[in-house]
């Protein structure tokens, strides 16, 4: 059986050390080097002798801090469990309830995990395989923001709290980011922020949720706008729609109803009186 | 006749518009048709495309249709467009795989699986709109819980998530030693652990 792993097929490298060096960055954390070195061995993935695979593994930490290599804290952590398992397999294993019930093989979980960890790598692979769009295929593509809707939408949807976020990261990502370093910025409250939008909407009745991030080019500036946004929904006074997934995002006065509401009782009272 | 016709307006629909379009978004232009007939000729035209000779072919991805040029003229294309490719890390390959097939998923989860911290190059995911935020899980700490977009499936060509090789094809591709044992091993039990380990503490099967 032949377990074609490409992440080591690169052939011709015998030496431990040249071979070392070659794959280095390629293991993707402790499981994926665990897989190597099990192959590599040709060792029973569901009867790893764990002492081999440890000294191995060790062997292989020690080489990463002889080349100077941050190793990262998973790696650390394997290398514990490995020495937990194997400690663990010399002890007898005791079990003082049930003394003819074999506890758990201490490696179990760990082969759990390689299998599972080897079964989603494969996953990886047949992904890369897929023909992938802006690598063997090509799509036309529009500017997508110069075509985003402007019209104001007739059926909005709902939308929740990840969607809102969503845009707003849009935003940010499009703010330039400051090159230097401003000492006293004058900043703009939340509360003036708050004001402007209510007096905004007065005025238009409908606003696109990023006509409002417009005039910022500052992230204090953005910030304070979307926590603005936050604070009104949370008030009540204005409610947020869309109009389609991933379509603009609007903002409406939420008093609308409510002064329809009023209007109403008004009228009840004028009559009643 | 007014087959031939359907067949010519879905190809200027398909090829005026800004991403793939639906068969839905298709029936509700083209109100005056039969939904079935518009979905033959969807069919009808697909073949027509796929004449080699052709230098664009019409794709059906995320159960919705594009048209895209043929794998084969990539390398001409790339010279043109002068993009970045698009191309992925082996780490991102695997969250990406993790998430797809594992979805809703929590971050803690994936790094069980991977073995990693995942925290990066989830981000990154989400920077590039493979992954979203499906919202949180209801355990302890409320941890995000993500999934796959359908730009990811329009990234990768894929019609719909189960359009992915089941992962017992994939571990047929593993090997058949892994198989044999595979009963022994169900998946759920490995996820269950997985969940069990990373989230609320679960009282212990006898």
């Amino acid at each position: 059986m032949d377990i074609d792993f490409p992440i080591h097929n690169d052939g011709n490298s015998e030496g431990y050390d040249s071979l070392y060096k070659v794959k280095l960055e390629k293991f993707e954390g402790p499981l994926d080097l665990l897989l190597y070195l099990i192959k590599k061995s040709e060792l029973d993935i569901y009867d790893i002798p764990i002492a081999i695979i440890t000294k191995q593994y060790l062997e292989y930490i020690k080489l990463m801090k002889d080349l100077n290599l941050e190793i990262a804290g998973d790696f650390l952590v394997m290398a514990s469990t490995l020495i937990q398992i194997k400690s663990s397999m010399l002890l007898p294993t005791r079990n003082e309830e049930n003394p003819e019930e074999e506890g758990e093989d201490p490696r179990a979980e760990l082969i759990r995990r390689l299998i599972e960890y080897s079964r989603y790598k494969e996953a990886a692979l047949v992904l890369n395989q897929q023909k992938l769009l802006g690598r063997e295929l090509f799509a036309r593509s529009f500017p997508s923001d110069e075509l985003a809707s402007d019209e104001i939408p007739t059926e909005p949807l709902e939308l929740d709290l990840f969607a809102l976020i969503e845009a707003f990261r849009n935003i940010l990502s499009k703010a330039p980011h400051e090159s230097f370093h401003e000492v006293c910025a004058e900043s703009i409250s939340i509360a003036e922020r708050i004001n402007e939008i209510l007096s905004l909407l007065q005025e238009k009745e409908i606003i696109a949720f990023a006509d409002l991030f417009e005039n910022g080019t500052d992230r204090d500036y953005l910030v304070a706008t979307f926590l603005a946004i936050l604070e009104l929904c949370k008030l009540k006074l204005i409610c947020v729609r869309q109009e389609e997934q991933y379509g603009s995002i609007w903002i409406k006065p939420a008093v609308v109803e409510t002064t329809d509401n009023e209007e109403q009782e008004n009228k009840d009272d004028s009559s009643s009186t | 006749m007014t087959a031939h016709r359907l067949k010519s307006i879905l190809e200027s629909l398909i090829f005026i518009s800004e991403e793939p379009m639906s068969l839905d978004r298709l029936c509700g232009i083209l109100h005056e048709y039969d939904r079935e007939i518009i979905r033959s000729c969807l069919h009808t035209l697909q073949g027509e495309y796929e004449n080699p000779e052709r230098g664009i072919f019409l794709a059906e991805v995320a159960k919705r249709y594009q048209f895209r040029t043929r794998e084969e003229n990539g390398e001409y294309v790339r010279r043109l467009v002068k993009t970045k490719s698009s191309r992925f890390s082996q780490s991102a390959l695997e969250t990406l795989a993790i998430t797809a097939y594992r979805q809703p998923i929590t971050r803690a989860e994936i790094e069980y699986l991977r073995g990693v911290d995942s925290g990066g190059v989830i981000k990154t995911l989400l920077e590039k709109k493979l992954i979203k935020i499906l919202g949180k899980k209801d355990i302890p700490g409320r941890p995000l819980i993500y999934g796959t977009t359908l730009f990811f499936l329009e990234m990768f060509s894929l019609k719909d998530l189960k359009s992915l090789p089941t992962l017992r094809e994939i571990e047929e591709l593993v090997g058949e030693g892994m198989q044999e044992q595979q009963e022994e091993l169900p998946l759920e039990d490995v996820i269950h652990t997985a969940i069990a380990e990373t989230s609320a503490p679960v009282s212990e099967e006898s």
